[in-house]
């Protein structure tokens, strides 16, 4: 790439490619760019009138204290971490969903009303797996739509997704305040608590940290499996690199649309009815924090690589948890949560642009 | 050359920050240990947790919640030490956001909005020595109270300023959620408004949010466009005074003062000031005399009131706001006294009778005057 050369007093510059990028860069570039934000983030802290080390405790190490510290950042973090994996074997395809929030949404509308069906005779082994079942098929069929129009229709998928996210949340909230709200919740928009049977098994007695923080561990070794050993997989990455090369090699680009499309929708289904039946326990217009949206962070901060994504949504979620006690312990606003992701985006994007390009002195 | 310059560089400005960062540790420990030194002699104060839904901004609910936290602070000095986190949203994160707060060692800690009560009851079965205050809630334990305030009181004053203002006959409400305090707020409005103007009618959009500046704007446009001139919103943010300014209308503030964001179309704030009963939760939690109960203040407690009155109201209309202000004061005037009637005309509140609370708190219906139908 050649750009137009800039002039100034210190000579003409020009921005052009590397001939080879360095190949370790490549993966020191999030750590640059984490190291960058830290001391981004330290120079925020003294102008607040803060001590930075202070501050940096607060978000780097805080939040990894003890065991239960270290289960509310896993919680936090397998929602983001099952949207990611499942966006980013999307995103290697070449398929744009940006809409894994209303794929969580639908996961967990669907996941809750299974909760709140008469099922205490499946027992909760059996009422278990079949919310999460009827959780990734919500999903899957909420991502189905968008392959659907796009296979169909040639729709753009990045809009369908993204619009998609508001009827879904728009469904939710007729839900809740309609047929599923709750008879004796004084006409608030909730349904009632899930009955005791579809309680998540915990990891740590005491702490909110079900199974599902163990099954996104074992759905991100499933993504490298299938990115790197399986057949569909690779067909699916060469789709996405170069499709002139996958339609000679006989790879079906509409089997690469629709099974990246459910794939992502199934994790992102499965993450709602996760976080449905684990820490929520009813359903509220407010189920989701805005992972589906987050996890588009976590993707490509993790190098759209499942043992990247697992690190970076927990960084992620360790920027949430050290915004929140950044409040109680100094006071601090909570926009800085969303400052440092912002930076971290940021800085990655610079540390990368500069691996593969380099400023040169032409004149 | 390029690349061992700008390393050069990068390392250089790297060094200097850590070196200013290292300079600002030690200064700030040193005044640290002095801090310590000085507080070792006097006991320990109650550490106060609050929790807010919001951002703390400049006005709205949480705004008002934080004056109040603030209020408490001058009150009690350093008998107390608050704390808050401001924008937890209303889900798993609030579990997370109250425990660590009882870690932190609070003793009393405020949930400022309906969506923490399941959290909170849960946290509160499972730490006996810390004690609950719920906003707007109806569950509670023996460690975790709930209260409120009787919004509707501001809702029926700024109504009867609306009743009397209004050119057109056409009020609007921009509506957050349909639970029975809002439906009672717009009531309030509605039957303030009847008193001194048979003839109005009180639109409502819903926009199912607290806080939506956006949405906030839309429907305050809509309710405008079909007619109405005077607008009170049950919302939080100052969007719809905005709108109404912009459009030469008028509007309320709600919750605290709007009256800065406005100066045209602001005719009055109905606020909510949580301080009297902040003082006294904590006043009780400090020298004893705590127990669980449901508080729901009004303009009698203090916790009520409508202010910042516009110079464009007439003097008769203040002094008539004024006069049944403090009949809801002194109990001489009551807000839901029958006949109160719905939309069908179907008698709800019988001739002369007077409402309960209870009453109060099961309104599922509209007023007659209000048109539309309650979202089901």
């Amino acid at each position: 790439m050649l750009l137009e050369p800039m002039r100034s007093q210190l000579g003409v510059w020009r921005i052009e490619r590397r001939p080879a990028a360095t190949a370790w860069m490549r993966w020191a570039s999030p750590l640059l760019a984490l190291l960058l934000t830290a001391v981004i983030a330290a120079m925020l802290f003294a102008m607040l009138g803060k001590n930075p080390w202070q501050g940096l405790a607060v978000f780097f190490v805080e939040p990894l204290r003890n065991a239960y510290a270290l289960s509310e950042l896993a919680l936090k973090a397998t929602p983001l971490m099952l949207c990611a994996l499942g966006l980013a074997i999307g995103f290697r395809a070449n398929v744009w969903n940006i809409g894994a929030e209303g794929q969580f949404l639908l996961g967990a509308i669907c996941a809750g009303w299974v909760a709140l069906l008469d099922l205490a005779s499946l027992g909760s082994v059996g009422l278990i797996s079949l919310l999460l079942l009827a959780g990734m098929l919500g999903g899957m069929a909420w991502a189905g739509i968008v392959a659907w129009l796009r296979d169909r229709c040639n729709a753009n998928e990045i809009l369908v997704s993204l619009m998609l996210v508001y009827v879904a949340q728009l469904l939710l909230a007729w839900l809740v305040y309609g047929p599923m709200k709750d008879p004796a919740g004084f006409n608030f928009p909730q349904t009632p608590r899930f009955s005791a049977a579809s309680v998540l098994p915990k990891l740590i007695e005491g702490t909110r940290l079900h199974i599902g923080f163990v099954v996104a561990l074992l759905a991100a070794l499933a993504a490298w499996l299938f990115m790197f050993r399986a057949r569909a997989g690779h067909a699916l990455q060469v789709a996405g690199l170069a499709p002139q090369a996958a339609r000679y090699a006989g790879y079906s680009a509409r089997r690469a649309l629709w099974t990246s499309l459910l794939i992502s929708g199934a994790a992102a289904g499965l993450a709602g009815a996760f976080e449905a039946a684990g820490p929520l326990r009813q359903l509220t217009p407010y189920v989701s924090a805005g992972y589906g949206f987050a996890a588009i962070i976590v993707a490509f901060v993790g190098r759209l690589h499942p043992l990247g994504i697992v690190l970076a949504s927990l960084l992620l979620s360790m920027f949430f948890i050290g915004g929140e006690l950044a409040q109680s312990r100094l006071g601090l606003p909570n926009a800085l949560s969303g400052v440092f992701q912002g930076v971290l985006l940021f800085s990655l994007l610079a540390c990368d642009a500069l691996i593969l390009y380099r400023l040169r002195r032409v004149v | 050359m390029l690349n061992a310059l700008s390393r050069r560089a990068l390392l250089a400005a790297l060094l200097a920050t850590a070196v200013a960062l290292a300079g600002c540790g030690s200064k700030d420990d040193a005044k640290k240990a002095d801090e310590k030194k000085a507080e070792a002699v006097k006991p320990d104060p109650l550490k106060i947790g609050f929790i807010y839904v919001g951002p703390t901004g400049d006005a709205g609910w949480t705004f008002a919640h934080d004056n109040a936290r603030k209020a408490v602070e001058q009150e009690f000095g350093d008998r107390v030490k608050t704390s808050f986190v401001e924008s937890v949203p209303e889900g798993p994160d609030s579990e997370r956001v109250v425990r660590d707060l009882v870690g932190q060692g609070n003793k009393l800690i405020f949930g400022t909005t309906f969506g923490y009560m399941e959290t909170m009851l849960k946290v509160a079965e499972e730490t006996k020595g810390v004690r609950f205050e719920h906003a707007t809630g109806y569950k509670s334990a023996e460690n975790m109270r709930t209260y409120d305030s009787r919004t509707y009181e501001g809702a029926y004053l700024v109504g009867v300023i609306a009743g009397k203002m209004t050119k057109s006959n056409k009020l609007g409400v921009v509506a957050s959620v349909p639970i029975p305090e809002v439906l009672r707020n717009i009531n309030a409005f509605t039957l303030g408004a009847q008193s001194v103007n048979p003839k109005v009618t009180t639109r409502v959009v819903w926009i199912n949010k607290w806080f939506d500046p956006g949405k906030e704007r839309e429907g305050a446009v809509a309710l405008m466009d079909q007619g109405a001139d005077v607008l009170m919103q049950n919302t939080d943010s100052t969007a719809v005074v905005q709108a109404a300014n912009e459009k030469g209308k008028f509007a309320f503030g709600w919750d605290s003062d709007m009256s800065k964001f406005a100066p045209e179309a602001h005719l009055a704030s109905a606020i909510i000031n949580w301080a009297p009963y902040y003082k006294k939760a904590v006043r009780e939690a400090l020298d004893g005399g705590w127990k669980t109960e449901h508080n729901w203040w009004g303009l009698k407690e203090g916790a009520i009131d409508v202010v910042a009155l516009s110079d464009k109201l007439p003097a008769e209309v203040k002094a008539l706001v004024e006069a049944r202000k403090q009949g809801i004061k002194d109990g001489s005037f009551v807000i839901w006294r029958g006949p109160i009637v719905d939309q069908a005309g179907k008698v709800m509140l019988a001739k002369d009778q007077v409402a309960e609370d209870k009453w109060m708190h099961d309104i599922k219906w509209y007023v007659k005057g209000v048109q539309g139908a309650v979202p089901k």
